[in-house]
């Protein structure tokens, strides 16, 4: 079996602020731990969707872009040399009978752990897709949310969908590939950078590639695999392009997924805990974060770090049932060490 | 005061009555009237999850700024109709249009 294994104390599912800082006060206690994104980096929502916006009520900073504040949490977990395993999904909670727990990802990492923390956020990014009937029938056969392997596309009919950065990127780069490409964007003119558009203009004039601009995806039909897209414009006349891929490249956008089929008790979309110590409805399992719910709960980064501090306390009897806590300021026992 | 028609995925209408001094936009209108938006980024146009639908928008309301344009963007299932609420001021160019919700 080509598996990946890991043992830790804490497998922290969700590397977003609150996962990261979870690290910190674990590590205080001497637990070490995981953290699993599928994000390819991480600061959850911050990184991924407001990287450069300033942030006013994190305590003790007046002002801090969220970037900033991801890559002092990092810097400040350090110590406690955590791993990482990035860019892919939990997939799988399991408890064994022991009390200890297996955390399995898409790829199969497997994270052997005393403690699972759920610090999801508002679950799992994933590539946001069209509205389209069957479309999910498709996915690998012929439809695809990322480029991986550019290889894949020589020589094929290809349509692209969307209007952002990416969406330019690989316009310009799957051009020369593929035998005909199409890219389908809802607008008159692109919000990407000024000069990959310019450059998508100028690839269609020269006739290599298909624009369609103020023009949408209606439909996709196949046989097994994807082989017909249907497109509507804002004249409302449709169009039937004849294709080996569609890849629709409009971003991501969180999800809840896998966490809804790990039996836990969901409201709304979150995990419902208790305050005592953000622990769920499971021994062992703990949720902290946007992830979570109770009576009077704010989505805030700052109620995050105060909820990671309490379920460690918490998270330390269960992993050590045997060993006395002691709570030391971090002014008494110093530098941070594992 | 400033009325206008709300539909939800349904395709339930609802008639809402709201003043329009008090600085509010459409996505937090619609939150305050008990429609479960989202609205991630609370208003920020950036997460595109107060998506709605007006026909004409553009000649009845203005033109949507570069931000929203943006995040209209990474919509697969946004068209020519297409608005984010949040991006809305609650005024008096609202009054009568009927307002399609997008996303639950
Ligand atoms: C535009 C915007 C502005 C904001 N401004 C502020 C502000 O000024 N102040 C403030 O306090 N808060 C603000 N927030 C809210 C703040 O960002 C959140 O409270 C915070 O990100 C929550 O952190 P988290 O670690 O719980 O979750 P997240 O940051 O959402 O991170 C969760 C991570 O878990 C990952 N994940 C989930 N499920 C899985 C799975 N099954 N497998 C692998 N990975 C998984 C996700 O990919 C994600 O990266 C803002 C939010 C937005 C969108
Ligand atoms: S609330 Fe996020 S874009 Fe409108």
């Amino acid at each position: 079996m080509d598996q990946n294994k890991i043992s830790t104390d804490l497998c922290i599912i969700g590397a977003g602020p609150v996962g990261l800082f979870a690290v910190f006060e674990a590590g205080l206690l001497k637990m070490r731990c995981h953290l699993v994104d599928v994000l390819p980096q991480p600061g959850g929502q911050l990184s991924e969707i407001y990287p450069k916006k300033p942030i006013y009520d994190i305590p003790g900073y007046p002002e801090v872009k969220a970037q900033d504040l991801v890559d002092n949490l990092i810097k400040q977990i350090e110590p406690f040399n955590p791993g990482y395993t990035l860019g892919e999904r939990v997939e799988e909670l399991t408890k064994h009978d022991d009390g200890t727990f297996s955390v399995t990802t898409t790829d199969q990492t497997v994270i052997d752990c005393k403690a699972v923390v759920i610090a999801g956020g508002l679950g799992c990014f994933e590539p946001r897709k069209p509205a389209l009937a069957d479309l999910e029938t498709f996915e690998r056969k012929g439809v695809d949310y990322m480029v991986k392997d550019p290889e894949k596309y020589k020589d094929k009919k290809i349509v692209i969908a969307g209007g952002g950065d990416s969406a330019l990127d690989w316009t310009i780069f799957l051009a020369e590939l593929a035998s005909e490409l199409t890219l389908v964007h809802r607008n008159a003119t692109f919000r990407g950078a000024p000069d990959s558009a310019d450059k998508v203009f100028e690839l269609a004039k020269a006739g290599k590639i298909n624009l369609l601009l103020n023009t949408n995806l209606s439909a996709v039909r196949g046989n097994g695999v994807i082989q017909e897209v249907d497109v509507i414009n804002k004249e409302k006349e449709h169009t039937t392009i004849s294709i080996d891929n569609l890849i629709p490249l409009f971003g991501l956008s969180p999800k809840l997924g896998p966490i809804a089929d790990w039996n836990l008790n969901i409201d709304k979309n979150a995990i419902e805990v208790n305050t005592f110590d953000y622990s769920t409805n499971i021994e062992g399992i703990y949720a902290i974060g946007d992830i979570n719910t109770y009576p009077g709960k704010l989505k805030l980064i700052l109620c995050g770090f105060h909820e990671a501090a309490l379920m460690c306390q918490s998270a330390f009897k269960f992993v050590y049932p045997d060993k006395k806590l002691s709570f030391k300021y971090t002014t008494v026992s110093g530098a941070p060490t594992l | 005061m400033v009325k206008f028609t709300v539909e939800n995925l349904a395709g339930k209408q609802e008639e809402i009555e709201l003043p329009t001094d008090m600085n509010l936009n459409l996505m937090e209108a619609l939150k305050a009237s008990d429609y479960d938006i989202q609205a991630t980024c609370g208003g920020m146009a950036l997460c595109a999850t107060c998506h709605v639908a007006i026909d004409n928008h553009e000649e009845v309301i203005g033109e949507p700024q570069d931000a929203e344009m943006d995040m209209l963007d990474t919509l697969p299932d946004a068209d020519f109709s297409s608005r984010l609420a949040c991006q809305i001021p609650i005024d008096d160019k609202l009054e009568g249009l009927l307002i399609h919700l997008k996303t639950v």
